[in-house]
């Protein structure tokens, strides 16, 4: 039982630091692809090809002057950014990063935790998401930053119905709502993108938006609102904002790749692990690099978008949402029932 | 162990269930009501209702409170632009409030403590509620989710521009 705590707690640990240093280095990667994108070198100047970039920008955020308006609600001030982090990093514990490891003799599931609800504790961590933005954009007393909190929290709910509609099918096909089991189902059979294409475009879609990531950037877009919710934020206060949106991004990929993406599973991976003669720690080691190679193509995803496509228009986003989304989402429900049901599955 | 868990969520709950009715700012007034949220969901984990614990997060914590927060954002209320009311209206809050605790002391003076029976921890898993929500309570659900889509358009209409002018 000692060692299930000890396990589980430098699990808890390993998540914390992968997750920060994911995040550093997803703004490095966001530099250089935007680089790329637009015929630029990027950062290059501190370290080999600038990859001591994410740590110098680290030590600028903390060496900044700490500014918090005077007129502004200082609590809550301080409150959004943590808000904003602490949510970010909440919803990591119930991805499973792996298969079994066996740690001082006994097996155990390479993930922090497996609720039987994981799929609806997921959805309402990234529902709370929207409280640092929130807060912080109130706090800080200003009419940009007012309007970022609006829209956010606006397009939020407005996207949420649709990503819950669209994980109502998934939950529908796979039968369940534990992480754990839907990566696991995905295992011997196909991929759950298979079965759910239109239901993995829409909860894609949706991530975006919940991401507040262009081309759905409303709540901070620049050229119009000179920061959005966080323009009065500085130090490492702003630096928490954005860090909370490379986490997030980092764990909606992890999320995308369990859901939809066969998490740890890869083709042929039972043969080739044996024709390796890989140990159970060995074979789960590969699965885990296999999953991050997902996650960081997805990474790498939400940055294309974001440097191809322009921002949308605040009603188009709603139009989107509302009126293309939900019913979508809901044709298929219906027809994820009349596949079940044609199948034999529904009793 | 859970008692102390018990006692420490229901001295937050009533702690920030009091603050939501005691601070002068209504975005303060919101955001404990959010905490009086998570402490009432972390008691439903501990009556093993799962399902019921996450909704409530989902539903109250992450939808509506968001939205009340959006609208008292709007309306950017003051604290010095709190409505001063009338003697009277006062007279009537606190006789009606004391009443109602009257009536809730009364009953609750009454009623019959039953130790609380868990003779199987999987009755709050989804699965077994939605199997009894759709056998046994078929008809409730139904009949309360189409006053929860009479609702929705209701609200369509109201909200909806006038064609005719």
């Amino acid at each position: 039982m000692e060692n299930y705590y000890l396990f589980k707690i430098i699990l808890v640990v390993a998540l914390f630091v992968v997750s920060l240093v994911v995040a550093m280095y997803s703004t490095f990667a966001e530099r250089k692809i935007s680089a790329l994108m637009q015929d630029r070198l990027g950062p290059n100047r501190a370290g080999p090809f600038g990859l001591l970039q994410p740590l110098a920008d680290g030590i600028k955020m903390f060496m900044k002057e700490e500014i918090i308006p005077n007129v502004s609600n200082k609590t809550l001030f301080i409150l959004g950014p943590c808000l904003a982090m602490t949510t970010a990093l909440m919803a990591g514990v119930l991805i499973p990063w792996g298969g079994k490891v066996e740690f001082m003799g006994k097996p155990y599931d390479l993930q922090v935790t497996d609720l039987n609800i994981g799929v609806l504790y997921i959805f309402g961590v990234t529902s709370l998401g929207v409280y640092g933005i929130m807060i912080g954009g109130w706090a800080s007393n200003n009419k940009y930053s007012l309007m970022g909190a609006i829209r956010a929290s606006a397009q939020m709910i407005s996207y949420e119905i649709a990503m819950g509609l669209a994980i109502i099918a998934l939950i529908m096909s796979t039968g369940t709502m534990s992480l754990g089991e839907i990566a696991a189902q995905q295992d011997a059979g196909l991929a759950n993108i298979v079965y759910q294409p239109l239901g993995f475009l829409i909860f894609l879609i949706c991530a975006f938006a919940e991401l507040n990531r262009a081309p759905f950037d409303m709540p901070e877009s620049e050229s119009e609102l000179i920061g959005g919710y966080h323009t009065e934020y500085s130090s490492m206060k702003l630096g928490l904002f954005l860090f909370a949106e490379y986490i997030n991004m980092f764990i909606s990929s992890a999320v995308i790749v369990t859901f939809y993406f066969g998490g740890y599973n890869f083709p042929f991976q039972n043969e080739i692990n044996e024709a390796l003669g890989l140990s159970t720690n060995m074979a789960t080691a590969l699965g885990t690099l296999v999953m991050f190679g997902k996650i960081f193509f997805f990474i790498f995803f939400f940055m294309w978008i974001r440097w191809t496509l322009p921002r949308f228009r605040y009603d188009q986003l709603m139009r989107l949402g509302w009126k293309s989304l939900i019913p979508l989402a809901i044709l298929n429900i219906l027809i994820t029932g009349v596949v079940m049901w044609m199948n034999g599955k529904l009793n | 162990m859970t008692q102390y868990v018990f006692y420490f969520l229901s001295f937050l709950a009533i702690l920030s269930a009091l603050m939501v009715v005691f601070s002068k700012n209504p975005i303060h007034s919101v955001l404990y009501l959010v905490l009086t949220f998570f402490a009432i969901a972390g008691h439903y984990v501990l009556l093993n209702a799962q399902f019921l614990a996450v909704v409530h997060i989902v539903v109250y914590a992450g939808a509506i409170m968001v939205l009340f927060l959006y609208v008292l954002m709007l309306l950017n209320l003051n604290v010095d632009a709190e409505p001063v009311k009338k003697n009277w209206v006062k007279f009537a809050g606190v006789l009606s409030g004391g009443l109602l605790m009257l009536t809730l002391v009364a009953t609750f003076h009454k009623a019959e403590t039953m130790p609380l029976i868990q003779d199987n921890p999987e009755i709050g898993v989804t699965a077994n509620l939605g199997k009894i929500l759709f056998n046994e309570f078929a008809l409730p659900f139904e009949i309360s989710s189409v006053l929860l889509l009479s609702a929705m358009i209701g609200a369509i209409m109201l909200s909806k521009k006038d064609t005719k002018k």
